[in-house]
């Protein structure tokens, strides 16, 4: 049994336009240990996904399945979500500045995430395990600087200051999103680096959420692609990368910039994502797609296709696709020869 | 910081500076018989030309303004000639009861402004959130006066008539006369006051707090797995208190200068109730007084709000 398992996820939010239908039917299973990538444009709805799971989405209208480790969150009392949030799940999210609380100290932000799921620790304790937590995520002088407050960090140091109040406790999951898109290039590959140690290390578990197809060649297991709320492929990495089936995720990978051919204009995927206030029926991605044919008009299943069992994707198009093209996007394959 | 503060606490006194020479072009300045003014209408030739003596009168301008600073600066803000005594004396007894009535005022406005806009704000557009702010725009949009005159109609008239004599008509016992008497004087009052302002308090809490509850860590907060009071309390009340503590300043700072209606619906004898008879009688040394602390009082609240940021909010501190 998975980690955690998503089934048939619906959240859907009621605004003054009318229903926003962020998320529709989503399904994906985070093995222990190991990395799950969710991929997509901004609105895919990959972060409410993730958020609506851990409740952290208020007045939304959810349904279907999410189990953490033998727990069903979805519709769970908030009792029960606190004491998963932060203890058994630790999230770290985009912008590490605004993530942090401004009046307070580092020290006390790591501190109280300790103290707030087991109060026989003293504040003492907490601060001298808050201190020890951030010389862990690589924070030079770790206990001089627990005292400091979050704008006297860099970028990158606040994000290390997220991810150890986020693994304070050992949690078995953590929730990355978009942890490095507000972050300089060069400090992006720090930070997933420190995130992968701590998985080395620890054994948890990782859903990373990003656009960046980079980040997901060097970090992921396994990667869900998401458009408008649904899941268009889930694929083991390589598979995605030298083998994708839908025309989605096809179209992510080719508009990737390729440093090897200079001056080769980039390649859109043309058009823009459909309004989830009034989702076109059938398949999402359809007015997009190159392929589209008379079949399309009809929501396509998530379905096994190409080599590996894992491989799912939900587009009518022949299961063989993904492996008789055998074609490679070029700056796919050189993401992924780059990835350790 | 010391730095910070030190520039406004110059730009407070240049703006005191400003304010001596206004007060004095208004006063001494104007188009009418200073010393006859001062002295009354039934003053003697004799008493006139006495205090325009006094006064320095027969001295050129700019001289005449520089006694007038040099001696606020040393406390002595004239002589009051209707009561025979120092502007400072009149104002020394004025001002515990002011004081008294603001500050006692501030704590009930303040306790509710702000818990019935934190209450609103956690549950926008809810029944409670509504009812609230029916209960704020109540009494916002009533004036002062009026509803001094409701909380008496019916907390002491209708009361004592029926043989409840608990609350006085009016008028002011000193906190050194006992603390129950002081308490059962100011307690209508306070109300007045309080409840005018308080629904201030209560938008500006509820709008900030909406802002603040938005806010990136307050998620992160949530994700910590901490109680939705304390990520209300301590995470999201603590920034959205930072408007609230200006407007305190500004508004605590206005009315020590004289809650002027409440003190006089309900006879206080303090800076405002001061200020009005004076107004009345002309008794011009008084006014340049009163107006001079208020202003001072203005001044001073604006630099304390300044350093109490800094203590709120740690990004000021170090810059």
């Amino acid at each position: 049994m998975a980690l955690l398992e998503v089934r048939d996820l619906h959240v859907e939010f009621d605004t003054p336009d009318g229903v926003v239908h962020a998320v529709r039917g989503l399904s994906f299973d985070v093995e222990r240990g190991s990395t799950l990538a969710v991929v997509g444009e901004s609105g895919s709805g990959k972060s409410v996904a993730t958020q609506t799971i851990t409740g952290l989405t208020r007045g939304a209208r959810v349904t279907g399945s999410a189990v953490f480790d033998g727990t069903e969150l979805l519709g769970a009392s908030e009792e029960t979500l606190r004491a998963v949030r932060g203890a058994r799940i630790g999230m770290i999210f985009q912008d590490p500045l605004s993530s942090l609380h401004p009046y307070y100290t580092v020290g006390w932000q790591v501190a109280e995430m300790i103290r707030a799921h087991d109060r026989t620790v003293t504040r003492a304790m907490a601060r001298e395990r808050a201190a020890e937590l951030l010389s862990l995520v690589g924070i030079p002088r770790a206990r001089r600087r627990v005292d400091d407050y979050p704008h006297q960090f860099s970028g990158g140091m606040r994000q290390r200051v997220m991810i150890a109040m986020a693994v304070a406790l050992d949690p078995a999951l953590l929730i990355a999103d978009e942890p490095t898109t507000a972050l300089d290039v060069t400090v992006q590959a720090q930070v997933l680096e420190v995130m992968q140690q701590l998985q080395d290390r620890f054994g948890t578990a990782i859903v990373l959420i990003t656009h960046d197809l980079g980040v997901v060649a060097e970090m992921a297991d396994e990667v869900v692609v998401m458009y408008a709320g649904r899941a268009m492929e889930v694929a083991p990495r390589r598979e995605l990368f030298y083998h994708p089936h839908h025309p989605y995720s096809e179209g992510l990978l080719r508009s990737l910039p390729s440093r090897g051919e200079p001056g080769s204009r980039l390649v859109p995927v043309p058009g823009a994502p459909p309004s989830l206030l009034d989702p076109p029926q059938g398949c999402p991605f359809r007015p997009r797609c190159p392929h589209a044919f008379a079949d399309c008009h009809d929501q396509p299943p998530l379905r096994p296709v190409g080599g590996s069992p894992d491989h799912l994707s939900a587009c009518w198009l022949p299961p063989s696709r993904g492996t008789t093209t055998g074609e490679v996007p070029a700056p796919a394959a050189r993401e992924l020869q780059e990835a350790p | 910081m010391v730095r910070f503060l030190l520039r406004r606490v110059l730009q407070g006194v240049v703006v005191l500076w400003l304010i001596t020479m206004a007060v004095f072009a208004l006063f001494y300045i104007a188009p009418n018989d200073v010393a006859r003014t001062l002295a009354g209408r039934q003053a003697s030739p004799e008493t006139i030309a006495l205090i325009s003596h006094r006064l320095g009168l027969d001295q050129p301008i700019w001289k005449q303004y520089l006694d007038f600073v040099w001696r606020a600066l040393h406390g002595d803000l004239g002589y009051d000639y209707y009561h025979q005594v120092p502007v400072t004396t009149i104002m020394g007894a004025a001002l515990p009861v002011t004081a008294s009535l603001v500050l006692g005022a501030a704590v009930i406005w303040v306790g509710l402004g702000v818990t019935n806009g934190v209450l609103s704000a956690v549950r926008p557009r809810s029944v409670t959130d509504r009812s609230l702010t029916v209960f704020s725009l109540f009494f916002y949009s009533m004036p002062s006066f009026l509803l001094g005159l409701v909380l008496l109609y019916f907390l002491y008239y209708q009361l004592t008539l029926h043989g409840l004599a608990v609350l006085p008509a009016g008028g002011y016992s000193p906190l050194a006369g006992g603390l129950g008497t002081w308490l059962q004087h100011l307690l209508l009052p306070w109300f007045t006051l309080a409840l005018v302002q308080a629904a201030t308090y209560t938008r500006l809490t509820r709008g900030s707090m909406l802002d603040v509850l938005g806010e990136d860590y307050v998620r992160t907060a949530r994700s910590k797995g901490i109680s939705e009071r304390r990520v209300v309390v301590r995470h999201a009340l603590r920034s959205a208190l930072t408007p609230v503590v200006t407007q305190f300043g500004i508004d605590v700072a206005g009315l020590l200068g004289g809650a002027i209606v409440t003190e006089q619906v309900f006879s206080l004898p303090g800076l405002g109730k001061t200020a009005v008879d004076a107004i009345n009688q002309q008794d011009l040394p008084v006014i340049i007084g009163i107006v001079l602390f208020a202003s001072t009082a203005v001044v001073v609240a604006n630099i304390a709000v300044d350093a109490v940021y800094a203590v709120l909010d740690p990004r000021v501190r170090l810059h």
